[in-house]
Order: C-alpha cells, then sequence, then structure tokens
C-alpha cells in the first residue's frame, strides 16, 4: 500500500475526490478542481461548488455552486457551462446514462438530457436529493414526507412514495430493485418498487451522510455511526428481519464516508479523525489505509480497477492510497 | 433531545446567527442594510427567505425557501427549518468567508422552527450558535397586527431583543400602553425604542441570548426582581440608557390579569418560585412538563437552587427541547432560591405551580 499526498488549499473542503479517465481529481467547496497527473492542474470552475458527480462513463464531473451554474470537467482540464439560469444556489446533482444531469435549486429543479432538451422537475417542496435509476428512465426525487418517481421522456404524473419526515437524500440499488433515502432523523428509509414495501433502517446514533452499495448489490454500507453500519441485500426482503453487520468500529469515532470497491465485497471507511480503513465484509478483516489526519473525511471513491483510493477531509488534507 | 444536557459547548468556535423577525413594513432591511453598512470590520453571510424590493447591500446573499420539517418523533412542535440545515451547511464549508450570519425571516415566519434547528440538528449545532432572536415591531401598526395575527404576537413573545420601531409615528399617550402589551407578551425580551432602525450594533449582536453560561446577564435580577407589575410607565429606556435594572424587566405581570380579549394577546406568562429543590424531582418534572405542555411553551427559562449543591442550575427551553447545566457557584451571601418563567399559551397556571411546589425540598 502506498499513499500519495494530494492536498488542497488548507482548510478547503473537499466535495468530491475520485477518478475522471483514471486521472485522480479532488473538487472543494470554493469552487478550485485539482488534477493530478504528473504535475498538478487546478482549475477554478464555480464562485463556490456546492456539489458534484462523475458521470456514468466516468470521464467527466458535473458541478453546481453558488453561482447558479452547472459545469462540466473533463480529465484535460478542459470544462464548459452546461447551464446558467438559476438565481438560488444549486446543490443537488446528479448523472445518468448518456450525460444526462438533473439538478436542484431549492425548489426548482431541471432534467437536462443529451441533445440538450430540458425538462422541469415537477415538484413543489424543495429538492433534497436526486438520484437515476440505473437504465436512466426515471429520476427519484427525495423531499419531505417521501420520494417522488418522475419518467424523464414522459409528461405522467410523478409516482409519489410517501413515508413521513424528511428525505435528505437518496440512491438506487444497482438492479434498480430497492429506492433508499437518507432522513433527516438518524435512519434510512427504503421501498421495494415492485410493491413499495417499506424498509426502516434505525437506530443510528448520528445522521446517516452517506451510503453506498457493493457492486452486485448485496451490501449497502452507511456511515452515522461508530462503525460502518452494513445492510443485507441478498435476501428477497432485503434488510427485513435482518441484523446488519458493523464492521469497522474504531472506538468512539464517528464513520462520516463509505464506499464500496468496485469488484470486491470490501468497503472503504472513513472517519471523522480523518482515518481510512478498508474492511472485508466475509471475515471482517481490517485493513488500516490512512492514520488520523486533519478533518473528517468528506470524500471517497475507488477508481475503476479498484486499486487506488481518492479521499479527502473538510481541512484540506487529500490524497490518493494504492493497494498493492 | 429532551435530555437534560450537562454538555459544554464551546460557543467561541461556533458561528453567530442572528434572527431577525418581524412583520412585513417593520424595518427588518433598513435594520439589516444598517448592521451591513456600518464600519464594524466583521463580514457577514446573509440569508433572506423572499428578496424584497428594497435592496440588501452585502457581497454574501443566499435566498432560501422557507421549508418547515416536522421530525418523526410522534410531536407536532418538534419542527426545524429544512432550508436553513441545507443552507447553513453550505455555508460552512467555506469558513472565513464571514464572521457571522444574519438571518431575515419572512414577515409570517414562525421563529420556533427557526430556533429549533439550532438545537436538533446535529451538524448544524456543531458548526453554529443561535446568538438572539431580534424582533422588529412596527409602533404604529402593532395592535392591528396582534389582533389578526398569532405570528405577530409569537414573534414578540419568541425574541430576546424587542426593536420597537418607528416610535416616532406614534403619540406619546400612546407609547405606554404599547409598552404594557409589549411587556405582557414577553417580560423578558430588551425592549429599544427606535426610529427608522436606528440602534448600537452591540444591543442586538453578540447577545449570547441561548448560551446557558450567559442566559441571565442581561437579566442579573432575574431571582430578585418582583412578579408584579409596577406600573413605572413614566420611565422607559431608550436605546442609549444604560440604566442599570432595565425597567423593561420588572414588568412581568405574572400573576395573571390575562385578558385575551384585550389586543387580542394569548400569551402569557408564568413565574414560579421556590426556596431549594430536590434534584431527583426537579429533573424528571421538567422533562416531564416540557413533554406534555411543550406544544403550549414557546421559551422557557430558570435558575434552580438544589439541595446541598454549591453551584447554580440553570434551564431554558423552546417548546419540547429543553437544555439545562450548571453555571457559577452560589455566593455565600446569597439567597439560595429558584426560579423558573415560562412563556406560551394554554398553559395551565394552577397545575405548574402546584407541581413545581413539589419539588421543593
Amino acid at each position: 500500500m502506498m499513499s500519495t499526498i494530494a492536498n488542497l488549499e488548507p482548510g478547503a473542503y473537499t466535495q468530491w475526490a475520485g477518478f475522471l479517465n483514471d486521472i485522480p481529481t479532488f473538487a472543494d467547496a470554493k469552487g478550485f478542481i485539482r488534477l493530478v497527473d504528473g504535475k498538478e492542474k487546478s482549475v477554478d470552475i464555480h464562485d463556490g461548488l456546492l456539489c458534484a458527480a462523475s458521470d456514468i462513463d466516468g470521464k467527466s464531473l458535473v458541478s453546481g455552486g453558488e453561482d447558479g451554474m452547472i459545469c462540466r470537467l473533463y480529465a484535460d482540464g478542459s470544462s464548459n457551462i452546461v447551464h446558467q439560469a438559476e438565481t438560488k444556489w444549486i446543490d443537488k446533482i446528479a448523472t445518468g446514462p448518456a450525460g444526462t444531469i438533473a439538478y436542484g435549486s431549492g425548489r426548482r429543479g431541471k432534467i437536462i438530457l443529451k441533445n440538450d432538451d430540458i425538462r422541469e422537475i415537477n415538484i413543489d417542496r424543495t429538492i433534497e436529493g436526486l438520484a437515476f435509476a440505473p437504465k436512466g428512465m426515471r429520476l427519484a426525487i427525495s423531499r419531505y414526507d417521501g420520494i417522488e418517481l418522475q419518467w424523464i421522456n414522459s409528461d405522467s404524473p410523478n409516482q409519489f412514495l410517501q413515508w413521513k419526515g424528511a428525505h435528505t437524500g437518496v440512491m438506487f440499488s444497482p438492479d434498480g430493485t430497492y429506492v433508499i433515502s437518507l432522513m433527516q432523523e438518524n435512519a434510512l428509509h427504503g421501498w421495494r418498487l415492485r410493491d413499495k414495501k417499506h424498509m426502516q433502517m434505525t437506530g443510528y446514533p448520528s445522521k446517516v451522510s452517506s451510503m453506498s452499495w457493493s457492486h452486485k448489490g448485496k451490501w449497502l454500507g452507511t456511515s452515522g455511526a461508530q462503525a460502518a453500519i452494513i445492510w443485507p441485500f441478498s435476501g428477497k426482503d432485503g434488510p427485513m428481519g435482518k441484523a446488519p453487520r458493523e464492521l469497522g468500529g474504531m472506538g468512539k469515532v464517528m464513520v462520516t464516508q463509505v464506499c464500496f470497491h468496485p469488484t470486491a465485497e470490501m468497503l472503504a471507511v472513513g472517519y471523522e479523525n480523518g482515518m481510512i480503513m478498508a474492511v472485508r465484509i466475509d471475515d471482517g478483516q481490517i485493513v488500516s489505509l490512512r492514520r488520523e489526519g486533519h478533518g473528517t473525511i468528506t470524500a471517497m471513491n475507488w477508481d475503476e480497477a479498484g486499486t487506488r483510493l481518492a479521499f479527502g477531509s473538510d481541512e484540506g488534507e487529500a490524497g490518493i492510497i494504492t493497494l498493492s | 433531545m429532551n435530555d437534560v444536557a450537562t454538555q459544554n459547548k464551546q460557543s467561541d468556535e461556533k458561528v453567530p446567527v442572528t434572527v431577525l423577525t418581524g412583520y412585513l413594513g417593520a424595518g427588518k432591511t433598513t435594520l439589516l442594510n444598517r448592521i451591513l453598512t456600518q464600519d464594524h470590520g466583521r463580514k457577514y453571510a446573509v440569508i433572506v427567505n423572499e428578496f424584497g424590493e428594497i435592496g440588501i447591500d452585502n457581497d454574501l446573499i443566499v435566498d432560501s425557501d422557507e421549508e418547515i420539517y416536522e421530525m418523526n418523533n410522534g410531536c407536532v412542535c418538534c419542527t426545524v427549518r429544512g432550508d436553513l440545515i441545507r443552507i447553513l451547511q453550505g455555508l460552512m464549508k467555506r469558513k472565513g468567508r464571514f464572521d457571522a450570519i444574519i438571518l431575515e425571516t419572512t414577515g409570517l415566519a414562525d421563529p420556533a422552527p427557526v430556533a429549533q434547528t439550532f438545537f436538533m440538528d446535529e451538524d448544524v449545532q456543531a458548526k453554529t450558535r443561535l446568538d438572539a432572536v431580534v424582533a422588529l415591531v412596527d409602533a404604529k401598526h402593532v395592535m392591528a397586527r396582534l389582533v389578526d395575527s398569532r405570528e405577530a404576537e409569537d414573534q414578540i413573545a419568541f425574541a430576546d431583543v424587542l426593536l420597537l420601531n418607528k416610535i416616532d409615528l406614534i403619540d406619546n399617550q400612546e407609547k405606554p400602553e404599547l409598552l404594557r402589551i409589549l411587556k405582557k407578551i414577553n417580560p423578558h425580551a430588551m425592549i429599544h425604542e427606535t426610529t427608522r432602525a436606528e440602534i448600537s450594533l452591540d444591543q442586538i449582536l453578540q447577545r449570547n441570548a441561548f448560551d446557558l453560561a450567559r442566559i441571565l446577564d442581561d437579566d442579573p435580577k432575574f431571582l430578585s426582581k418582583p412578579d408584579h407589575d409596577h406600573h413605572h410607565h413614566d420611565h422607559q429606556c431608550g436605546p442609549d440608557c444604560d440604566h442599570d435594572s432595565h425597567v423593561h424587566h420588572d414588568h412581568s405581570n405574572a400573576q395573571g390579569n390575562l385578558d385575551p380579549s384585550v389586543h387580542g394577546t394569548t400569551i402569557e406568562t408564568i413565574s414560579l418560585r421556590a426556596g431549594e429543590l430536590d434534584p431527583n424531582k426537579f429533573l424528571p418534572w421538567i422533562e416531564k412538563i416540557t413533554q406534555i405542555d411543550g406544544p403550549g411553551i414557546l421559551r422557557l427559562k430558570g435558575i434552580v437552587a438544589f439541595k446541598d449543591d454549591p453551584d447554580r442550575f440553570v434551564v431554558q427551553g423552546i417548546h419540547m427541547i429543553l437544555e439545562g447545566d450548571y453555571q457559577k457557584a452560589w455566593r455565600s451571601n446569597e439567597k439560595r432560591s429558584s426560579r423558573l418563567v415560562f412563556i406560551g399559551r394554554n398553559l395551565d397556571r394552577q397545575k405548574l405551580e402546584r407541581t413545581f411546589a413539589a419539588c421543593a425540598v
């Protein structure tokens, strides 16, 4: 194992860390994006970057900012403005197949299709989270009191998955069977789309801010506790009636980020004190990837091959860990 | 959430947030521009819920949609402002851009969810602290507002600082009655009479009104002052008055005389007094009272003397949220006594008095 340091400006909050076309890339909340390709390249892309997501093909990063813009940055450092329309912050973004983008800006949001067609997101509450279904035909929008599902290419009314409370984030399972939301309470809520069966995943001591599916969708790793909480989804009823695995407990240190390996059932776990561990699900074996540092781990992503992990903290520390 | 927390907060590291409430036309934007344009060397981030017609003179303004989120715990008064959680989290990712945050609410905003956000959301609580709720009151129109709107009354009852603005627009004869009504709704707020929201900024900023350690600094006679209204209407403190015992604290009118038909006020203050209390009785009692009567309690504050305990215990609450901690020790020459003040609606005075009295040693 080897670490490469790619620190951002001291104190900078890492909003996104990952790989574009295999080049380590780090986006901070000020709006600087740093590409680490032999020599470092820094691009000033927003006056305040609030959200970012890599495209499905892994070749570009789309981001939304305080400036009301959506930008797209490529691995060579070139970038373009995809959309500029909002007077309010753009703080939610999701990417779908073929370059599709959805964004949220308060109670307004749009879907930008690959031919630059633009569709409104039909919602009257604040957009708290966005996620495309795996095939990209549907968009899940999380809001107060539930999740709305909107068809990308149709005007038919949204399907509403209701559950009381504020849903601050949303994600589909890799095969599209389940929709999972993060809640303002210390809990997740899930629905099996086929029959809208509810799944309550509770018991967290803290808000859950990060979740990640294992590559085949057998496990859902989550933050929000003093260990990674990993829910089993291999049975037909998902995690209902089963206890989650609790792995990577390091005393009282909170887990803040989780990211499943792209090909193995191994979870990268980032902590509030800057530590990072790799946890193997089948035998619970733990390998330390990074010691305590400055700040909380706020972003992590594996490269496509699963040999390198990019990470960043809320205090400007960032880097790449290479597994040997 | 309902536990009496005993954690020490490092309030100095957290960014202070001042909340400006008040009806449309009361002068919020005028005050905001006053704060922003004075030469104080401080940088502010401003959150607004509706861009008004009057411009705001600041680099960093965030426009937000009011989103009230009920918490999923079965309590209708446990509400937070989802938009604030989102915006504050975003702002705090870029530290160093500002020293403090000012939040201007809409004229009809309920201040409770705003304040509760700072106690109920762990991310907001970790990075920011509610400094004070400042309410602007339009002296000319407040009486009419109190008749037709519950929000106007809530904003007054909830405030730590009240600016009775546009005071130049009313007759001197109207003023005593106006002040009497404001003090009836909120006996503990600092009241400043202002014209065009002109006020010394240290009266509204850096108040630490929600800091348990300083909660009673504005009110050093909290324990000793009488509950009765002495009708000292001949002396009113203006903004420049540094009169030690601000007369507006001496009118708690807590012994009743509340007539909802007069000026439509429905909020009352209940003041409870006792000597030393038994912590094993008081702590369960205050938790239970805030659980049961939380929806009606807008604010609560108190100092408690526990038997055989050298330190005073201080509590504050908003609806069902309760916070308590030990503060500085009783002085040897000081009378050890306890006092709790509830500001709220539909509170059962007899029950509160009886059950509180049962907490005595």
